[in-house]
């Protein structure tokens, strides 16, 4: 009697949790489904113009496409991209805008936010002021600095010309800058060690101004989260500023640095509005970078699956940029 | 040399009283000098921007070049705005951003809703794939989203061609998302008490609380959209649903020697996202902060 009401109660219990559980699952599929229908719109979003978009370029690089889809060519089009000079030249130019931007961009922005940190009087003004090229347009700020850099009439010929200098071509300028040097030293460099035109240049001192901010904002952040018992520490070691700057802040910024340098690098071989405002991609096509022949070729000519050819390398290009950052520098990235 | 090192020595060490307490404010003022001509230069743009705005057409190309217009032409921006289609530009732009900045926040709220506070079946392989699509570049979808929008959806010169490629934002979902997660448990636990289900809960205490991240995402968002060009570039034609950027661009290359009315025209490009800026600067940066928002 008492095995037998035991063997009940037991029983009994069995049959609640088993309940408990089917019912437990069913909620959770239940709960799996609305959680499902929250998520749609972004998947139908994300899926249609993001993941399908990536495949259906690569799709789209294997045919002749003009206006319409023509005919299948295979490999064809990254065959004549290999021996397609312009694309080689864009992709030099596309190099060039990193290494003229980047290194200068985080420089200054880890200097200036260094600064800024500070316990000094004016900087949230100072910060107001160095933010505010960033939320700009680059449209409008890329016409205003075509202004500035007018050949005739702009700015910075008139302030050469008042210190006597001959005046430059600026954005029409082709030539490259060591060679203009060499020139005007009275020499000659090779033309492959010609350098980026200054063309080229002068859209790169633009988007340092128009970057910078962000530089700014990223490294305060990251100035931030440095803990002041550190700096105190060093300081009754007997450390000097510089001392602490070097040995401290820096590798504890690392993180930071290697961020900017990352996000930095890719977002420099995007840049497109500037360079449309401000040069078109001339002069003589030194500022045409991979993003510019990549829309001339399939905007403006309408070679659609040859553009899509260029994007793909670009894509791959960017990709082992980023695992030569990874490599090579993040390994000496100091995540504590 | 010794001295001074000393000097700095005790000074930073805070023991002895500070003989180097001028080499100290000699420092201050290098950096408010270093500082000052940087926010100068940074600055002096904006600044050559109204003022060549405000100058007649002679006095822009006067040599030596004035530093102050003579006598203020304000007209310069009448003309500008009457010399293109600037109101529909602008109309247009509002029209889009706002719409893309509300369908983001909703999208993104749902998906975020979803990952902050939901147990589901998948949710770290759906959550992976959502941070996937980072890795994918904007110039490689470029023109497979040309091919889509304009000949499969039919949207050539519309503003949903502007709008609907975007609402889909990884960054939205995951910054909402972060801050869905750090309203507490307890409060949902209430609500479903009274009955409350589960979409009341995220529209009428969830979304309230989290005001500030959404201003934030709905900043951010507002100003890509008002600052988009490439894209609309390539999937408007005419006036009648170009935005703003698109048609200063095609403003600059129909009249690019009048540098005065470019200027206004510049001015009036940029006021609205310099003011809301200005306005809601603490939103901007720590929104940037926190995203890392593509330099």
């Amino acid at each position: 009697m008492v095995t037998l009401q035991g063997e009940t109660a037991v029983s009994a219990d069995a049959v609640r949790e088993a309940v408990r559980v089917s019912g437990l699952r069913r909620r959770r599929w239940r709960q799996t489904a609305v959680a499902y229908l929250y998520l749609a719109p972004a998947l139908v979003f994300l899926t249609l113009f993001n993941f399908f978009p990536a495949a259906f370029a690569f799709y789209i690089s294997l045919f002749r496409w003009g206006l319409i889809q023509e005919e299948f060519v295979g490999a064809t089009n990254y065959v004549r991209l290999l021996t397609n000079e312009d694309f080689w030249n864009s992709i030099g130019i596309s190099v060039w805008y990193v290494i003229l931007a980047i290194p200068a961009e985080m420089a200054f922005g880890l200097g200036i936010a260094y600064l800024l940190f500070q316990p000094i009087r004016g900087r949230g003004a100072y910060r107001t002021a160095y933010f505010l090229p960033y939320i700009t347009s680059t449209v409008a700020a890329g016409l205003v600095w075509r202004w500035l850099y007018k050949r005739d009439g702009g700015l910075l010929n008139e302030i050469l010309a008042m210190m006597g200098l001959p005046s430059l071509l600026w954005l029409d300028e082709p030539d490259g800058v060591f060679q203009m040097v060499a020139h005007s030293l009275g020499t000659a460099v090779p033309a492959w060690l010609g350098g980026p035109s200054l063309a080229m240049v002068a859209v790169c001192v633009m988007s340092i101004w128009h970057y910078l901010g962000f530089y700014i904002v990223i490294y305060l952040a990251g100035l931030g989260n440095i803990s002041k018992e550190l700096y105190e520490a060093a300081r009754i070691d007997g450390a000097g500023e510089w001392q602490i700057f070097r040995r401290v802040t820096l590798p504890l910024l690392s993180p930071t640095s290697f961020f900017l340098l990352i996000t930095g690098s890719i977002g420099a071989l995007q840049a497109f509005n500037q360079i449309y405002v401000m040069t078109g991609g001339g002069p003589l096509d030194t500022t045409r970078t991979v993003l510019m022949l990549i829309f001339k070729t399939f905007y403006q000519q309408t070679r659609v699956g040859y553009g899509s050819a260029m994007a793909f390398v670009l894509t791959a290009l960017i990709l082992v940029l980023t695992w030569v950052n990874f490599r090579f520098v993040g390994r000496r990235v100091n995540y504590d | 040399m010794v001295g001074a090192e000393t000097a700095s020595r005790q000074s930073a060490s805070g023991v002895a009283a500070r003989p180097g307490g001028s080499l100290r404010a000699l420092f201050r003022v290098a950096v408010h000098g270093f500082l000052l001509t940087g926010a100068t230069l940074t600055v002096f743009p904006f600044y050559w921007m109204l003022v060549t705005s405000l100058k007649s057409n002679t006095e822009v190309m006067a040599s030596p070049p004035t530093f102050w217009p003579k006598a203020l032409q304000w007209a310069n921006y009448g003309s500008a705005w009457a010399s293109a289609p600037f109101g529909r530009y602008f109309l247009n732009t509002v029209i889009v951003s706002v719409c893309q900045v509300v369908g983001v926040l909703v999208v993104a709220s749902l998906a975020a809703y979803a990952f902050a506070r939901m147990e589901f079946h998948g949710k770290n392989a759906v959550f992976t794939v959502f941070l996937a699509t980072l890795m994918i570049p904007g110039e490689v979808t470029l023109i497979p989203n040309f091919v889509i929008v304009t000949k499969w959806l039919g949207w050539y010169d519309t503003y949903q061609a502007q709008v609907v490629p975007f609402l889909g934002s990884v960054f939205a979902i995951f910054l909402l998302r972060q801050f869905f997660m750090t309203i507490p448990k307890d409060l949902e636990d209430a609500a479903v008490m009274d009955g409350c289900g589960q979409l009341r809960f995220l529209w009428s205490i969830v979304v309230p609380l989290s005001r500030p991240a959404l201003i934030t995402v709905g900043l951010l968002n507002f100003l890509a959209a008002w600052n988009a060009f490439l894209w609309p570039l390539l999937v408007t034609r005419g006036a009648a649903m170009r935005p703003i950027q698109v048609g200063l661009s095609a403003f600059s290359t129909d009249g690019g020697t009048r540098y005065a009315e470019l200027m206004a025209a510049s001015t009036f490009v940029i006021l609205p996202t310099a003011v809301i800026y200005l306005i809601a600067q603490r939103y901007f940066v720590e929104g940037i902060t926190r995203t890392g928002l593509k330099g």
